[in-house]
């Protein structure tokens, strides 16, 4: 049994963690709010941009011609996958359920014999990622400095995939992120940016639009711009789910600290009894010999 | 008033504005200045930098844009744009900094044309405000 001074020593320990996982979780909350409240503005934008784009696509007579953006290179043969994680740990299984979902997805298009190529974004998918596919990383790109998702670093990102699309470097473009459903439920997400996946395309309407200038040069404008914007989606929703995981996460902590210090504060009492009865004994035994 | 249309400008941050009774909205469009007035024809176009002007009842409010698209459809005018700003709050410092910025940019040698075009747009633009 650990002797008295250990218990206490390991209490203090227990509860100075408590307050530390109590306060992350404080401040966990509080950006969630303002997560949250940004991923929700965002979305009319990446929503009018879709929207726009279906009706732009819908009225293009000439799918040949259509940019490769839109349409693809014709084959499928380089994917490339962009893996967006946290820039910090301690946020429950939220970078472990995407690299989850990136790994299945991995596995099966080197099954299939296609070429993979893997950006990341945040360094923590990097750590994950570089002991098994080392190799196919090409790129590590972290936001450490700015403090809430921008668009601007989206636009980065945007613009390194349109570079190398463009270079002909892959064909098949997905990035992984995080849905933010509710606090305790996140969703890992694969989405295809590059050909677009024209799935839900039913709602866009038959109305004939004028353009100016014509559909191809706004299509080739539009299209890199919703790179950009699909990127800085994913950003919004992964940045309110990361703070919602390590808010339930350090939930649980305080919760599990709580539960061990009561355990010690028993088990120190217990051995402090003990030893006061084996005093007395001690004390008794020694009197009765006399 | 049976003139009045729907404008909505978005950003990527956030709905930057929403109003229900404007009468003319005056677009930096690519091809030139287009004005959009009631029961317009649908259309698409992106923007150029340059100045929106949103005329409606509560009187005249101009945004500096740099760059966007457009689409009007059943008398809703949407702009999407990634850089607005609202030119009655607008700091002359901000100004300075986008003028500076994109007199930089035109210094460059490896841009194309149409970039070329944009950006020497846009430094005309921000001198004539300040």
């Amino acid at each position: 049994m650990a002797s008295l001074d250990d218990l206490k020593k390991r209490i203090a320990s227990v509860k100075s963690t408590q307050k530390i996982t109590k306060a992350m979780k404080m401040v966990a909350a509080a950006k969630l709010r303002k997560a949250q409240e940004s991923a929700e503005k965002g979305r009319p934008y990446s929503e009018k941009m879709n929207n726009v784009i279906l009706n732009l696509s819908s009225g293009i007579s000439d799918k040949e011609n259509a940019p490769k953006l839109l349409a693809g290179t014709g084959q499928e043969k380089v994917h490339l996958c962009v893996v967006m994680t946290s820039d910090r740990g301690l946020c429950g299984g939220f970078n472990s359920n995407i690299i989850k979902k990136a790994k299945s997805y991995f596995s099966k298009i080197l099954d299939e014999n296609k070429e993979l190529k893997i950006i990341t974004v945040g360094s923590k998918g990097n750590d994950q990622l570089k002991r098994t596919y080392g190799d196919k990383i090409i790129e590590n790109i972290s936001f450490k400095e700015s403090k809430n998702a921008n668009y601007f670093d989206a636009d980065k990102v945007g613009k390194i995939i349109i570079e190398k699309f463009e270079a002909g470097e892959f064909d098949v473009c997905t990035i992984f992120y995080n849905k933010f459903k509710n606090v305790i439920t996140q969703i890992p997400q694969a989405q295809q940016i590059i050909p677009l996946n024209d799935e839900g395309n039913e709602n866009s309407s038959d109305e004939s639009y004028e353009f100016e200038p014509d559909e191809d040069e706004i299509l080739s404008n539009l299209l890199p711009k919703n790179i950009s914007t699909q990127i800085f989606k994913a950003m919004l929703e992964n940045s309110a789910s990361e703070q919602g995981s390590r808010m339930s996460a350090m939930d649980n902590a305080t919760r599990n600290a709580g539960e061990m210090v009561d355990k010690l504060t028993i088990e120190y009492n217990r051995s402090r009894q003990a030893a006061i009865t084996k005093e007395l004994i001690e004390i008794i035994s020694g009197a009765e010999s006399l | 008033m049976s003139e009045e249309f729907k404008i909505e400008i978005v950003n990527p941050e956030k709905s930057f504005l929403v109003k229900e009774d404007v009468s003319e909205v005056v677009v930096p469009a690519f091809e030139g200045e287009m004005g959009i007035l009631k029961d317009h024809i649908s259309i698409i176009s992106f923007l150029k930098p340059g100045i929106i002007k949103v005329s409606s009842k509560s009187g005249d409010e101009n945004y500096y844009v740099e760059d966007g698209i457009v689409e009007f459809k059943n008398n809703n005018l949407s702009i999407l744009t990634s850089s607005i700003y609202n030119l009655s709050d607008m700091d002359k410092s901000v100004q300075q900094n986008l003028l500076k910025k994109a007199e930089e940019e035109a210094g460059k040698s490896d841009i194309n044309d149409q970039t070329k075009y944009l950006v020497d747009q846009k430094i005309e633009v921000l001198k004539t405000l300040n």
